[in-house]
């Protein structure tokens, strides 16, 4: 070995006894991956194969597909779905961060409480709880407001105010609530305890400490299994086909049962879940990019300066004054 | 002298079955710098944080201000303050962290005007203002805008005591600020203290920084097993320990001979 490497500087330099030439790996041959060609190739017959499938077996009926993708009774099953998911979320989160606290309260029976609630509302499948509350009027003729046992001041009859809308917000809603409970509890969880203690040094309330200090380092674990839950939302809707709800399956399910395409109309409904799923993704990395301020030596730290940098990629992030 | 602004009275402290505090009594007065020394274990942080009730304490009481700390007395019988009380009283006691706790989600800037704003409801323009002064007082004018993450731990040290001078405490808490600190960077912080112990801030600090005690203390205290056991002038503390255990203490700190060096 050694006898090798000494006619090499002897050839290269006069110097024969002098110091080894330095290295420099700047120009390096690059490590080679032979298993990665194969697998491309691999991958690449795959796909050709369904590519070649999607567009030559007919029974995919494209020419169906795309007649209805724009079609107003999909817009409109469209819409249902994505109200139903909005405000079932909205519900599932305002719950979740309330149950989460609770959970996390020093009193045992708010603590049990919101133990039992999660306990019930993840134990049932939430197809059950949707039928449940759209025949509430079977257990519960009436609803009122009044003094218990005593006299009701406002009374209603329960079919008339439990519409399928209605039992849909609140079977998908409450459901929801328990699993954003457990995530939220968690968000909380993974903050440091010496942040509450430097809040109280300060003086500041729990409720102050919980909402300035705590929950907005929370975000950050909270953020990413939301996300996961409003997809999950979106999907989870379709169960309210069960109760005549006209969502976006509901409605592709009246159609095809009318015209019997039943797997061009499924795939309208696969191109909006899609497309719905897609948008979030994005929008929830905004989110994550928003909560992660502070939390890294030169992440971006406002939605200007992400904007900044999708735009111009080539440039390096600059944000206060950390080198990158 | 005139009446403490700080006085714990046999004040006992438990961890389930491990006493922590076996009655401390200990008095600071306006203006005065008062170092606790001792072994960890010793109970000395646990002190600090029943100033202020970050611990309830079990036994004994403690006043700041002539008024009881986390309790009242109504009429002959003491009752146990609501959590938004000791808030109140907890806003005229500042607190220097070992590990900082800045809130890393704010700008500097941003975690030094969250409390006077929020909690003492004062303008904001005129809590920022405050908080420059302060900020240069620390010598971080420059870092208003940046996040603690992108601050070195002296810096961070540094605006964590801005924050807790934003409150305009009576009495300042430091409990072993310069622990977490790599030894080059002690240094600044603990010039920091030695400014405002200059400008007359009443400080109870918690620390192993045995030169720091001997030139700014007023007084030392040296605690060990939940008890005070040595307390008086730092030349009559460190150089002529009386008791055995704080010559034992301070025999690790100090060369063989340095007591009389003084």
């Amino acid at each position: 070995m050694a006898r090798n490497v000494a006619p090499a500087v002897d050839a290269a330099g006069q110097r024969a006894t002098g110091p080894p030439e330095p290295v420099d790996v700047a120009h390096a041959v690059p490590e080679r991956h032979p298993m990665r060609w194969v697998a491309t190739a691999v991958v690449a017959v795959l796909a050709a194969q369904l590519g070649h499938m999607l567009v030559t077996n007919p029974n995919f009926e494209w020419d169906v597909v795309f007649r209805y993708l724009n079609t107003e009774s999909i817009g409109r099953g469209l819409w249902v779905t994505l109200k139903l998911t909005v405000i079932a979320m909205v519900v599932g989160i305002v719950l979740g961060v309330l149950l989460a606290v609770c959970r996390l309260s020093g009193n045992w029976l708010v603590r049990a409480l919101a133990a039992a609630y999660i306990w019930f509302f993840r134990g049932v499948p939430a197809l059950v709880q949707l039928i449940f509350w759209f025949n509430l009027s079977a257990l519960m003729p009436r609803v009122s407001i009044g003094i218990p046992f005593g006299p009701e001041f406002v009374v209603w009859e329960t079919n008339s105010l439990i519409t399928p809308l209605l039992a849909a917000i609140l079977g998908l809603g409450l459901n929801e609530g328990a699993y954003m409970a457990e995530i939220v509890r968690g968000g909380l969880m993974s903050v440091d305890p010496g942040q509450t203690e430097a809040a109280q040094a300060l003086g500041m309330s729990r409720t102050r400490t919980l909402f300035r200090v705590v929950l907005p380092q929370a975000m950050r674990f909270i953020v990413p299994p939301t996300g996961s839950q409003v997809i999950n939302m979106i999907k989870a809707t379709s169960l309210v086909s069960v109760i005549a709800l006209s969502d976006l399956l509901y409605t592709v399910q009246t159609i095809y049962n009318r015209t019997f395409q039943t797997i061009p109309l499924l795939l309208v409904a696969c191109v909006w879940y899609l497309v719905i799923t897609s948008i979030l993704y994005v929008g929830q990395s905004f989110i994550e990019r928003h909560y992660s301020r502070g939390s890294n030596r030169n992440t971006p730290t406002r939605f200007r300066d992400v904007l900044k940098i999708r735009r111009r990629p080539a440039l390096p992030p600059t944000t206060g004054e950390v080198p990158t | 002298m005139t009446a403490p602004l700080m006085a714990a009275r046999a004040v006992h402290k438990s961890f389930g079955s491990l006493e922590v505090l076996k009655g401390v009594d200990l008095d600071v007065h306006p203006g005065e710098v008062v170092v606790v020394l001792g072994p960890s274990g010793s109970g000395k942080s646990t002190l600090l944080r029943c100033v202020n009730h970050l611990e309830a304490i079990d036994g004994g009481s403690v006043s700041v201000d002539g008024e009881l700390v986390g309790y009242e007395r109504r009429g002959n019988r003491i009752h146990r303050l609501p959590e938004r009380r000791i808030a109140k009283t907890r806003q005229q006691i500042g607190m220097v962290f070992q590990h900082f706790n800045l809130f890393p989600h704010l700008t500097v800037l941003g975690n030094i005007i969250e409390a006077p704003t929020g909690v003492l409801r004062e303008p904001k323009a005129e809590v920022t203002e405050r908080a420059r002064v302060l900020l240069d007082k620390v010598g971080l004018a420059e870092k208003a805008d940046a996040y603690p993450r992108q601050l070195s731990g002296g810096q961070q040290q540094r605006v964590a005591i801005a924050r807790a001078l934003a409150m305009r405490p009576k009495l300042m808490l430091f409990d072993e600020p310069t622990s977490a600190l790599d030894p080059e960077l002690v240094g600044e912080v603990l010039a920091t203290m030695r400014d405002l112990a200059a400008d007359g801030l009443t400080m109870l600090v918690v620390t192993h920084e045995i030169s720091f005690a001997r030139e700014v203390a007023d007084r030392v205290v040296f605690m060990d097993d939940g008890m005070i056991v040595e307390s008086g002038k730092p030349a009559g503390v460190l150089d002529r320990p009386s008791n055995p255990r704080t010559r034992a203490f301070l025999s690790r700190f100090l060369p063989a001979g340095a007591g009389s060096s003084a």
